[in-house]
């Protein structure tokens, strides 16, 4: 049980991630669904994929992902090597910067093609 | 003697629990290469300017990539589902609310994963090469 500071932030963008991608998921498996109906149908629903809108939620969907693989990491790790704990604070900055250093490249090439 | 921490919620003693704990841990490393994995194929390598019904044919035209996204709808629901599972037994206090929550929630899941499977398994192109 984490009593405030970066354990509690950790856990609680967890969860905030973890649900949010879970309702991306449902609406996503249902518009790949859509596939079985043939190309008229599923390519008119993949046009919404390409609104400047929803192409700024895939980037926001790409740091809950990142940030949710990270953090699991960091919770599979400290769970299964009880010495760890001692530096979960630690390892809190740690996904910190290994998320920027990979959420900033993959935000910039996919933000990219909207500005072509 | 101090308390054992745990990063995540402790480890649940009874059984039913004590699995859903090990599951969460065992299909999330397996989730994040095949996350990770599709991320990059569909929107660093590829982008959703290219995808579109002849990019899906032609991706499950290999049964591997089929076998590959199956996994990944089977297990990312399960995992999905079973985590917004705990979030409400912690949140949702009333229990009408939480057993209609919980209800729909499996309702959404079970479904989803009958759709997703269904087109995984039969999907066949129609209309290519015209």
């Amino acid at each position: 049980m984490y009593r405030g500071g970066e354990g509690q932030l950790s856990f609680i963008l967890h969860r905030i991630t973890g649900v949010g991608i879970l309702v991306f998921l449902f609406g996503h498996v249902a518009d790949t669904f859509l596939v079985g109906f043939g190309p008229d149908l599923y390519n008119h629903a993949m046009a919404i994929y390409r609104l400047p809108v929803i192409r700024v939620l895939e980037v926001l969907l790409a740091a809950a992902v990142l940030y949710h693989a990270l953090n699991g990491l960091r919770i599979i790790i400290i769970d299964f090597w009880p010495a760890a704990s001692r530096y979960q604070r630690a390892m809190f900055y740690a996904v910190g910067v290994v998320f920027l250093a990979l959420f900033i490249p993959a935000a910039i090439t996919m933000i990219r093609p909207l500005f072509h | 003697m101090t308390e054992r921490v745990y990063a995540g919620r402790p480890r649940p003693g009874n059984n039913f629990e004590l699995y859903s704990w090990f599951f969460m841990r065992i299909s999330g490393l397996l989730l994040i290469l095949l996350v990770i994995g599709h991320m990059v194929i569909m929107h660093i390598i590829n982008n959703v300017d290219v995808i579109d019904y002849d990019f899906v044919a032609a991706r499950w035209a290999s049964i591997g990539w089929r076998a590959y996204d199956w996994l990944l709808l089977f297990l990312a629901l399960l995992h999905g589902a079973n985590g917004v599972r705990v979030v409400i037994d912690d949140y949702v206090r009333r229990k009408g609310w939480k057993v209609f929550t919980v209800a729909v929630l499996y309702t959404f899941t079970f479904i989803l994963l009958i759709l997703g499977s269904l087109v995984i398994i039969t999907f066949e192109p129609i209309g290519m090469g015209s």
